[in-house]
């Protein structure tokens, strides 16, 4: 950001604490649901005007799309919209303002000797950028440089993937196909969502993009399928669900092992390869997060009808 | 200001008009379904208009192409979301606002 902020951007920094002030203080549970969906659009916007277009993808497709999703979709669980909080809503929204300023200031303390350096880590990653199999320098930090830290969030996925079955069971809800004109519009949007998905995938080794947005779009898909009932409802092909869930996992995992047993360093990937197992390990890791979405919707869902 | 930014002023502008229409009419009309119907119609026209806008400005015919894209995918969006939502309405027993 350069300059003096303008009136978009002033317009930006007032939306975000006022929408998270009214959507902490709705007692209706639907206002405060659509309230945090809009804040993730604001909170896209302020991600893209700050100059990181990955982090506004994924906030926009994970951040307010996929959770605002799972929040309905969890309303829906309840049954109930009104809440009345014990202490009223100015007292809860007081106690989010409180906590909100406690961790800016924590922020603003640790951070102060920092601000005035040019910067931060641009300087050190991209003459390196080089070295990488990307050349899209958020890639080559997710993938490369930090590959370790990325491997244990998708352990981690699987993990949380793991308890929601655990907590919901693995029957899959069977409802009333919703009518032909959603299954005839899913059938239509189905390969253009695929398109986008592998478009995002691909450019995401030059451009902003990647293995969490694409996964995101793919995991949208699922969602859309098992809502609008277009391919049938398939209870059964449980091992086909299981072996895509840990592909992402797999794949890395095996390049991990792979790179220490010939090179003696974990995801020290060889110069001349290391573009095309980049690749590999975001497509599994596209798949995986796909089939995460898909699982975390299906954990969310009201438990399957006795008379379905 | 060159000349494509003076043939799409008027597009946005008017994009935007349609857009404050539909939130004019979400406020304002009487029932669930009237109400979808105003998002509707702000979201097909005042995207569209928006999307033609912005695409006379664009540097590459390829980028106008994927604005144009964009338009036609929220278009089918907006209907099938505000099919979805009226069906729904219909069957939880949600009547249609009569004029008394």
């Amino acid at each position: 950001m350069s300059g003096p902020p303008s009136a978009f951007d002033w317009t930006l920094a007032l939306a975000l604490p006022a929408l998270s002030l009214y959507a902490l203080a709705s007692r209706n549970l639907v206002r405060a649901v659509a309230l945090f969906v809009a804040l993730g659009l604001v909170l896209a916007l302020t991600w893209a005007k700050l100059g990181a277009p990955d982090v506004a993808l994924a906030e926009a497709a994970l951040g307010s799309g996929i959770t605002g999703v799972l929040l309905v979709s969890a309303l829906g669980r309840l049954g109930r919209v009104d809440v009345r909080p014990p202490k009223g809503p100015l007292r809860s929204a007081f106690g989010g303002v409180l906590a909100a300023a406690a961790t800016a200031g924590t922020f603003l303390f640790l951070l102060a000797p920092t601000f005035g350096e040019p910067a931060g880590l641009r300087d050190t990653v991209l003459p390196r950028v080089g070295e990488t199999g990307a050349s899209h320098p958020v890639t080559a930090v997710l993938l490369d440089f930090r590959g370790y830290d990325t491997l244990l969030e998708i352990a981690v996925l699987l993990l949380a993937v793991l308890g929601v079955r655990a907590a919901h069971g693995v029957a899959r809800t069977v409802e009333a196909p919703p009518g032909p004109i959603l299954a005839e519009g899913m059938k239509t949007i189905a390969p253009v969502i695929v398109l986008v998905a592998g478009y995002v995938l691909w450019a995401g080794t030059s451009a902003p993009g990647g293995a969490f947005q694409a996964g995101t779009a793919l995991g949208a898909g699922a969602v859309l399928a098992a809502l609008s009932g277009a391919f049938g409802q398939r209870p059964g092909r449980e091992w086909a669900s299981r072996v895509l869930l840990a592909a992402g996992y797999t794949v890395f995992v095996g390049v991990a092992a792979g790179t220490l047993a010939a090179r003696g360093a974990l995801l020290d990937y060889p110069p001349g390869s290391a573009g095309a197992l980049l690749l590999a390990i975001e497509t599994g890791l596209t798949i995986t997060i796909a089939i995460v979405i898909r699982e975390l919707f299906e954990g969310c869902s009201p438990p399957p009808r006795s008379d379905a | 200001m060159n000349v494509r930014d003076w043939l799409a002023l008027p597009l946005l502008v008017g994009g935007a008009f349609f857009f404050l229409a539909g939130t004019v009419g979400l406020l304002r009309f009487p029932d669930l379904y009237t109400r979808l119907h105003a998002l509707t119609k702000a979201d097909n026209l005042g995207l569209g208009l928006v999307v033609l806008g912005l695409a006379i400005r664009s540097p590459s015919l390829a980028i106008a192409l994927k604005l144009l894209l964009v338009w036609v995918l929220a278009m089918g969006a907006a209907a099938a979301s505000a099919h979805a939502i009226s069906r729904a309405a219909l069957r939880a027993g949600i009547e249609p606002w009569r004029r008394r």
